[in-house]
């Protein structure tokens, strides 16, 4: 019998896996990982830490071309254009065509460029790819004057990098809260503060509405929605993503937001699979299709994905949202549903945690109830439904953060928890750790 | 043999014996599904074990060059990794039979 031959087309979290998983499974199988940028699988999320400096561009390789060679996976350069799912081809932009019995599409996403004019001027740049960071970061070093758009983490690990490295650095959001859909006032201000010391300019309610270049076609300037100007020779933008589907347009494979496939990753199409960034996954927690930007979510599904073009019918069950990042020498988990906005704003709550974080939309009911401590720079907000913890936001100090995750994820009954909060005289702290010894026993009991 | 001399005995590359980490010193172990395979750790790490290629499968560091500094389990900005003794094995072990056990992965 012939060899099967998989396509992966892209060298990302959920191709490389989906690539291992696969050689695991099929030692015969012939693996092609077709990949658009000149390089063998890099992180992502740890550009960030390149631009901050926290480490070389290098050290984001997370395999070696050895590993590819070990395990046998063809890594190919070029483009996929068109995908012909008749004849099982994929047919590349410099005219090759690849044949496979199954395919996987792992192209990723990539950042969304601003909606206004000016976007194509040398010096707007983006943290989502590794030729894109190392452009950015040789910008910085001749740039005086940066101004980053978006409002959420990569906008803030943009901001944060190009303080560091020296450049004056102005951080414009469009309304008046820090990470709006996800802090309360009090987050806000906490990081706020910090960023301030980092010498980051926080203008609220400020909108670009169009970026302005120089006869060189670099940017000089941007001008804001109430007609002033603002100098600047850098522009971050982090606005959001859009998923890379453009090579299943006139194919009969379906699309939403993202190449919607079912708990199999397995596409309209059969023998077509969608895993990663450009895959629209079922979320059990919403009863909904959603696009799941994260880097693990990407290697689960990546994972399950190789299972199943193996044969082993495996279902994905996306885990609930979970992030963990470092802004600022701050360490912020989000997980489950969390509500920032006042009981009395709405009802219905969109929430869309930009970049580098799950994207999700909930109804939230009027029900829910949320209880908040600070403590300088640590925090706990936990969101609570009837019984049940159904999200929780740690900041700074993380001992409860994966205790409160399992809360979350096992649905653990937190009765006892609620009655203490609501009954006040203790901190939320305090009644954490009273509830977690009663749930566990002491280690002298066992 | 006490705990400082047997870390002595590592770091002077002496294998008159292999100390009993797990139990003495404790580990790292690493939750995989908080790594993003940036890499920090193992940039940090004084002798250049490649700690993500632990991390990223969830396997505890159980390399025999660890000198337990503690380092990678600072610098992970994810949280990823963490730093386990014997008796917090214990301890999560207990916990997972009260309330039922805990989804593969989620500890070591």
């Amino acid at each position: 019998m012939r060899a099967t031959r998989y396509l992966i087309i892209g060298n990302g979290a959920a191709g490389a896996t989906a690539a291992e998983t696969i050689r695991r499974h099929d030692p015969d199988g012939d693996i092609t990982i077709l990949t658009a940028e000149p390089y063998p699988m890099y992180s992502r999320p740890g550009l960030a830490y390149v631009l901050i400096n926290e480490i070389p561009a290098k050290q984001i390789f997370c395999r070696t071309l050895a590993w590819y060679d070990n395990l046998r996976l063809n890594l190919t350069l070029g483009k996929a254009t068109q995908l012909d799912v008749v004849n099982r081809l994929v047919w590349l932009e410099d005219g090759r065509s690849l044949p496979y019995d199954r395919l996987l599409i792992a192209t990723g996403a990539r950042a969304t460029s601003p909606p206004y004019p000016g976007h194509d001027l040398q010096g707007v740049v983006y943290l989502d790819t590794y030729d894109g960071t190392n452009d950015l970061i040789e910008r910085s070093k001749r740039a005086r004057r940066a101004v980053v758009v978006g409002g959420g983490i990569t906008a803030l690990e943009m901001t944060e990098g190009l303080a560091h490295r020296g450049v004056e650095t102005h951080y414009f959001l469009r309304r008046d809260r820090l990470w709006s859909q996800v802090f309360n006032d009090e987050e806000a201000r906490l990081l706020e503060k910090i960023m301030r010391a980092h010498h980051v300019h926080i203008h609220y309610n400020t909108e670009v509405s169009e970026i302005i270049g120089d006869r060189r076609g670099r940017v000089r300037e941007v001008k804001l929605k109430d007609g002033s100007t603002f100098k600047c020779d850098l522009l971050g933008v982090a606005i959001g993503v859009k998923p890379l589907i453009d090579v299943v347009q006139n194919t009969p494979i379906q699309t939403d937001r993202a190449i919607l496939v079912n708990e199999y990753l397995e596409s309209s199409v059969p023998g077509v699979y969608a895993a990663g960034d450009c895959a629209q996954v079922y979320d059990r927690w919403t009863q909904q299709h959603m696009v799941d930007i994260l880097w693990p979510s990407a290697v689960a599904e990546g994972a399950a994905a190789g299972l199943n073009m193996v044969g082993k019918r495996h279902a994905y069950v996306k885990g609930s949202p979970f992030n963990a990042c470092l802004l600022f020498g701050l360490h912020i988990t989000t997980m489950g549903q969390i509500n920032p906005r006042r009981d009395d704003e709405e009802v219905e709550v969109v929430q869309h945690i930009s970049r580098g974080s799950s994207e999700v939309w909930y109804t939230h009911p009027r029900t829910y109830r949320s209880a908040w401590a600070g403590d300088g720079e640590n925090t706990i907000r936990l969101v609570i439904n009837g019984d049940f913890l159904v999200g929780a936001i740690i900041i700074g100090e993380q001992r409860l953060a994966d205790p409160l995750r399992y809360l979350i994820e096992q649905q653990v009954n937190i009765r006892h928890l609620r009655v203490d909060l609501e009954a006040g005289g203790e901190t939320l702290k305090q009644s954490l750790l009273r509830f977690w010894q009663q749930i566990e026993p002491v280690s002298a009991a066992g | 043999m006490s705990m400082i001399r047997r870390l002595k005995n590592r770091l002077s590359g002496s294998t008159e014996e292999q100390p009993l980490k797990s139990l003495e010193l404790g580990r790292v172990v690493a939750d995989a599904s908080r790594c993003v395979q940036c890499g920090v750790c193992g940039y940090n790490c004084p002798v250049g074990i490649p700690v993500r290629d632990y991390a990223r499968q969830g396997l505890p560091v159980d390399n025999p060059a660890c000198i337990a500094c503690g380092n990678c389990v600072a610098v992970c900005p994810r949280g990823t990794l963490r730093w386990e003794t014997g008796s917090h094995a214990l301890v999560v072990e207990r916990f997972a039979r009260q309330v039922g056990s805990p989804e593969p992965g989620w500890e070591d």
